[in-house]
């Protein structure tokens, strides 16, 4: 369970430019379920999902993952979170060009000191789960759009997190490769993790898949459904 | 440990891909980066075998020389000195030497005439040093003519040449029997240039040589110390000349390595973010870009290295020798001995491997301690 108490997020504080992305919202996110933030640009979606993910701090406020106060923690504390807890998707997928997507699903891990031949095989797994394992030696530049979403699916997963973030997942694919992430998606949900999505596509908020939508207007809560 | 093992082979594997996505760049780098440490070990590696070289032919030189001086100058000294000399307790031997300088206008060098302490060349004969064959194209059996000092012409046979070991200091050498010797310069009998003297106990030279100014009063004494560090000094000063000529090309360089190292472009800052977003701590970050730093200038260092053993040791450093070795005709042609100190590898490594790696890691550090949500941007 996420919890969210009074959380403010200012960039460039103090400065002719300064700007509240996210302005005093408290949530609770459940567990093991799929959870929508909804929003339109600039409503403060990405913000949220980054302060949640132990990417930033918030300005001021307090967040809890599993009755832990992780707002405080030292940095070294925060990637240990963010490599263990939680496993991102990003709305440019973000893999590294030039390295194959086998080297791409396998690079969260590299600091844990896995076994080689250990992780390869996990990450292998993985590329098979998402129908990309003949793509495992190509490099990442090579990849069609939805082949590369899958591959960073399959890096998001390789630590084995239990909450899965995504930003804007579905920006960037077509209406078909759309529905197929959410298959993906709802086949993680099916293993009990918890799944947390920044989007304003309809394919993604009005699917079954989302328990809930939280809606987001100018860095605050507007109305949570249901 | 294994883990840790493991997270280094990990971090090395990514680096090492890394390096090879930015091939182009990283070869020229590399490239640039091995011809500096060549030719920057060049001349440590020359100026240090030469200097060894020379100390282990000066070895057998006179524990000290006598020297007449008048008026602050260099004079002949009456073979009558050496008695007092004898007289001196602690010495073991002394005798006099007969050497000079003579300048061939044909070949336009100078060559350094001497009168051996071995029973030397028969009276019109001499044994040359290697350069004096080369510039004279003089070889056993041919004459060689020298205009003696009342312009007299004095033809004498070659009958050899110096040993090739010994070329640095003998390059421009003629051995010449004593008469002949006073015949060119004039040198009159009952003189001679100096005094090469043996002391028993090498820890009373400068007593000796306190006693000898003593007993006369118009010579200086030269020790073997003194020599010794004549040469040092001319071998180190060329050095030093070959470095300052070099420094240019390294401040380039370094300006060049600096501007690498340091500005981190704006996909190197994307990656950064990357992986601090999916869970690399800034220290693992940090370990890459170390290793990324040490392959670059490690390869360079260990290329530069072999490429300037094998240019010194094997070619005589064919690229610097007339800076490097003097005698601005008669170039010495030799092979140096191989020869590394153990401390000149250790400098080379801190002035090749260190920076570069420095470079490399403090922008990454200012990169990594960035928060990772800018790449959700």
């Amino acid at each position: 369970m996420i919890e969210l108490a009074d959380i403010r997020k200012v960039f460039n504080a103090g400065r002719p430019n300064e700007f509240v992305a996210v302005d005093g919202v408290s949530l609770v996110i459940d567990a093991e379920r799929t959870t929508v933030l909804r929003g339109p640009s600039g409503s403060g979606k990405t913000t949220l999902l980054s302060l949640i993910g132990c990417m930033a701090r918030p300005t001021s406020g307090r967040i809890r993952l599993y009755d832990r106060e992780i707002t405080s923690l030292p940095e070294r504390f925060l990637t240990g979170i963010r490599q263990n807890t939680f496993g991102f998707i990003f709305q440019q997928c973000n893999l590294i060009k030039g390295i194959t997507a086998l080297e791409n699903v396998m690079l969260p891990a590299y600091p844990s000191g896995e076994k080689h031949a250990l992780l390869k095989n996990r990450a292998m797994d993985l590329l098979d789960t998402f129908k990309v394992s003949r793509k495992a030696q190509s490099k990442v530049e090579w990849l069609s759009g939805g082949e590369a979403q899958r591959v960073a699916i399959a890096r998001a997963l390789i630590n084995n997190p239990s909450i899965v973030i995504a930003d804007e997942p579905t920006a960037n694919l077509d209406t078909k490769l759309s529905r197929e992430f959410m298959e993906i998606m709802g086949r993680l949900k099916s293993e009990r993790k918890t799944i947390l999505f920044a989007s304003h596509d309809p394919i993604i908020y009005e699917s079954d898949l989302a328990d809930r939508v939280i809606v987001l207007r100018d860095g605050r809560v507007e109305r949570s459904i249901p | 440990m294994e883990k840790w093992i493991e997270r280094q082979k990990h971090i090395i594997d990514f680096t090492l891909s890394s390096l090879l996505r930015r091939k182009g760049k990283n070869a020229a780098l590399l490239v640039v980066y091995t011809l500096v440490v060549f030719m920057l070990a060049s001349v440590v590696f020359f100026v240090q075998a030469i200097k060894r070289e020379a100390s282990v032919i000066l070895k057998d030189s006179p524990d000290m020389i006598v020297q007449r001086m008048s008026a602050g100058r260099h004079e002949l000294i009456p073979a009558s000195y050496l008695d007092p000399i004898l007289s001196i307790r602690g010495v073991s031997a002394a005798r006099s030497r007969l050497w000079g300088y003579y300048y061939d206008p044909v070949a336009g060098a100078n060559y350094t005439l001497m009168v051996p302490e071995d029973p030397g060349p028969p009276a019109g004969t001499i044994l040359i040093g290697q350069g004096v064959s080369r510039v004279r194209l003089a070889h056993e059996g041919d004459t060689l003519e020298f205009r003696s000092h009342d312009g007299t012409l004095i033809d004498l046979e070659v009958k050899g040449t110096i040993s090739r070991e010994s070329e640095l200091v003998s390059s421009d050498l003629i051995l010449v029997s004593e008469e002949d010797f006073r015949r060119i310069f004039g040198t009159p009998v009952g003189f001679a240039t100096d005094f090469a003297v043996r002391v028993k106990n090498p820890r009373e030279l400068s007593t000796v040589a306190v006693k000898a100014a003593g007993l006369l009063p118009d010579t200086r004494q030269i020790l073997k110390d003194e020599i010794f560090r004549t040469y040092d000094a001319v071998f180190s000063w060329r050095g030093g000349m070959m470095l300052v000529i070099l420094c240019g090309a390294l401040l380039a360089f370094i300006i060049l390595a600096w501007d690498k190292a340091s500005g981190l472009s704006s996909e190197e800052r994307r990656e950064i973010g990357i992986l601090k977003a999916i869970g690399w701590e800034t220290s693992d970050v940090l370990l890459m870009k170390f290793w990324e730093g040490m392959a670059i200038s490690f390869s360079s260092l260990l290329a530069g290295v072999i490429l300037a053993y094998a240019h010194v040791f094997f070619t005589s450093a064919v690229l610097f020798e007339a800076a490097l070795k003097g005698w601005s005709v008669l170039y010495p042609e030799f092979r140096v001995t191989p020869f590394i100190d153990f401390s000149q590898l250790v400098i080379l490594f801190f002035l090749a491997v260190v920076p570069y790696t420095v470079a490399t890691i403090i922008p990454s550090w200012r990169a990594a301690t960035v928060d990772p949500d800018s790449v959700m941007r």
